[in-house]
């Protein structure tokens, strides 16, 4: 983690501003930017940011400030979702509801013999849409 | 199928030119009803659901695709309005995202006219949790009411002297950390205020990882501005006004507007 931040060293804007006490554009400012800023897309897409787990990431960027911010009296990760346990237990459970109806449709499959692929897409885009909180 | 198209950006025009993308991989441009999606082809072994699951969690990886996506948008922000789009946003092939554009195209043409003109502007403020905060220089004259009580800094400036800065730790350490996040907060607020005034738009968001900016000192305000290009130099001066009596105020910018293009779409 440590090589990744404090060096200041980066990408400059491409178009420069002349207040004096502007900084260099830092990793963190921009990680904090692409991850978590701009237009999300959901639904009809191959690979989506909210898709992969980002926890781990989430939580290495920015569960350290957590006791900055409780000094500061800013409570933001009670509505993070990734972050406060209540949604986490949704995103679980609606994983867990992911790996059986995926093993109830491959059940499905083997008895018919059809392809049922598209049907459980479509199954996980409606559990998706309906089960997955909000991010 | 092993191909994908990668979307960085959504903006009103197409550039002659763009820097590389992800991976080195070059930009091209999607056009559709008054609108251009920025994609590069990428191969699915590198951002397919399960490459990139485990290349997340490689920071070095990370960063540099973070870097790369943010040189994109960076670039067309420069030239054209423009609505960034998280990282790692991969379609199957280009007619999905013609089919975005064709879907969604008001509400693109709605964030790009409230960004049209305008640039977002970063102010962070950051105070040494050891040494006391004031209300800032001016806060007693400018009467906006959420001065502090007490005999507090006389107006700024101090802080730079040794003697000025030793009275502010004792003061600090004598009333106690409660008083002393409450001055904080109360400043942060009048900062955020002050600045919001000027702009079109704006947004605090949460304080940074003093692991992120490098810096050990508490991160009191994180905002976020939407200044029209005509301010800019009136909002870097009320921005470096702010500071002193124990905050410092870093500007970093002008950024594409990422913090005001935040929408979810199907």
């Amino acid at each position: 983690m440590d090589r990744m931040m404090g060096s200041g060293s980066a990408v400059r804007p491409a178009y420069a501003g002349s207040a004096a006490n502007r900084e260099p554009t830092n990793l963190g400012d921009i990680l904090e930017r692409v991850l978590d800023r701009g237009v999300v897309i959901a639904g009809d897409i191959r690979v989506n940011l909210l898709d992969i787990e980002l926890l781990t990431i989430k939580l290495r960027l920015l569960i350290a400030s957590v006791d900055t911010a409780r000094e500061l009296g800013i409570d933001w990760w009670e509505h993070d979702p990734w972050l406060s346990g209540r949604d986490r237990e949704l995103v679980e459970e609606n994983r867990r509801l992911r790996r059986r109806l995926s093993a109830i449709e491959r059940r499905g499959e083997a008895i018919d013999g059809g392809d049922s692929t598209e049907r459980y897409d479509r199954y996980r885009d409606h559990a998706e849409r309906h089960g997955d909180v909000d991010v | 199928m092993s191909d994908a198209t990668y979307l960085y950006a959504v903006a009103r025009d197409a550039l002659p030119e763009c820097p590389a993308g992800v991976a080195d991989l070059p930009v091209r441009t999607i056009g559709r009803e008054g609108l251009v999606a920025y994609v590069s082809t990428v191969p699915l072994e590198q951002f397919g659901e399960q490459a990139l699951r485990r290349s997340l969690e490689d920071m070095d990886w990370l960063a540099e695709t973070a870097r790369a996506h943010h040189r994109v948008v960076d670039a067309v922000a420069a030239a054209t309005p423009t609505a960034p789009v998280r990282l790692v946003t991969v379609y199957d092939d280009d007619g999905h995202v013609r089919d975005l554009l064709d879907r969604r195209g008001d509400d693109f043409l709605r964030v790009l006219a409230r960004v049209s003109g305008r640039r977002e502007w970063g102010v962070k403020a950051y105070a040494d949790p050891a040494a006391g905060v004031g209300p800032g220089p001016g806060a007693s004259g400018d009467g906006n009411g959420e001065s502090c009580p007490g005999p507090s800094a006389s107006g700024g400036g101090g802080a730079g002297r040794p003697g000025t800065a030793y009275l502010q730790r004792r003061r600090a350490s004598l009333r106690g950390r409660e008083q002393v996040r409450r001055q904080v907060l109360q400043r942060a607020d009048h900062i955020h205020r002050a600045l919001s005034e000027l702009a079109a738009a704006s947004y605090r968001h949460r304080a940074q990882d003093p692991r992120l900016s490098g810096r050990h000192d508490w991160m009191l305000l994180n905002g976020a501005y939407l200044v029209d290009e005509g301010r800019d130099a009136e909002f870097a001066e009320q921005a470096a006004a702010l500071g002193g009596d124990g905050v410092e105020i870093r500007v970093t910018g002008p950024w594409a507007p990422y913090s005001f293009t935040v929408m979810e779409m199907g």
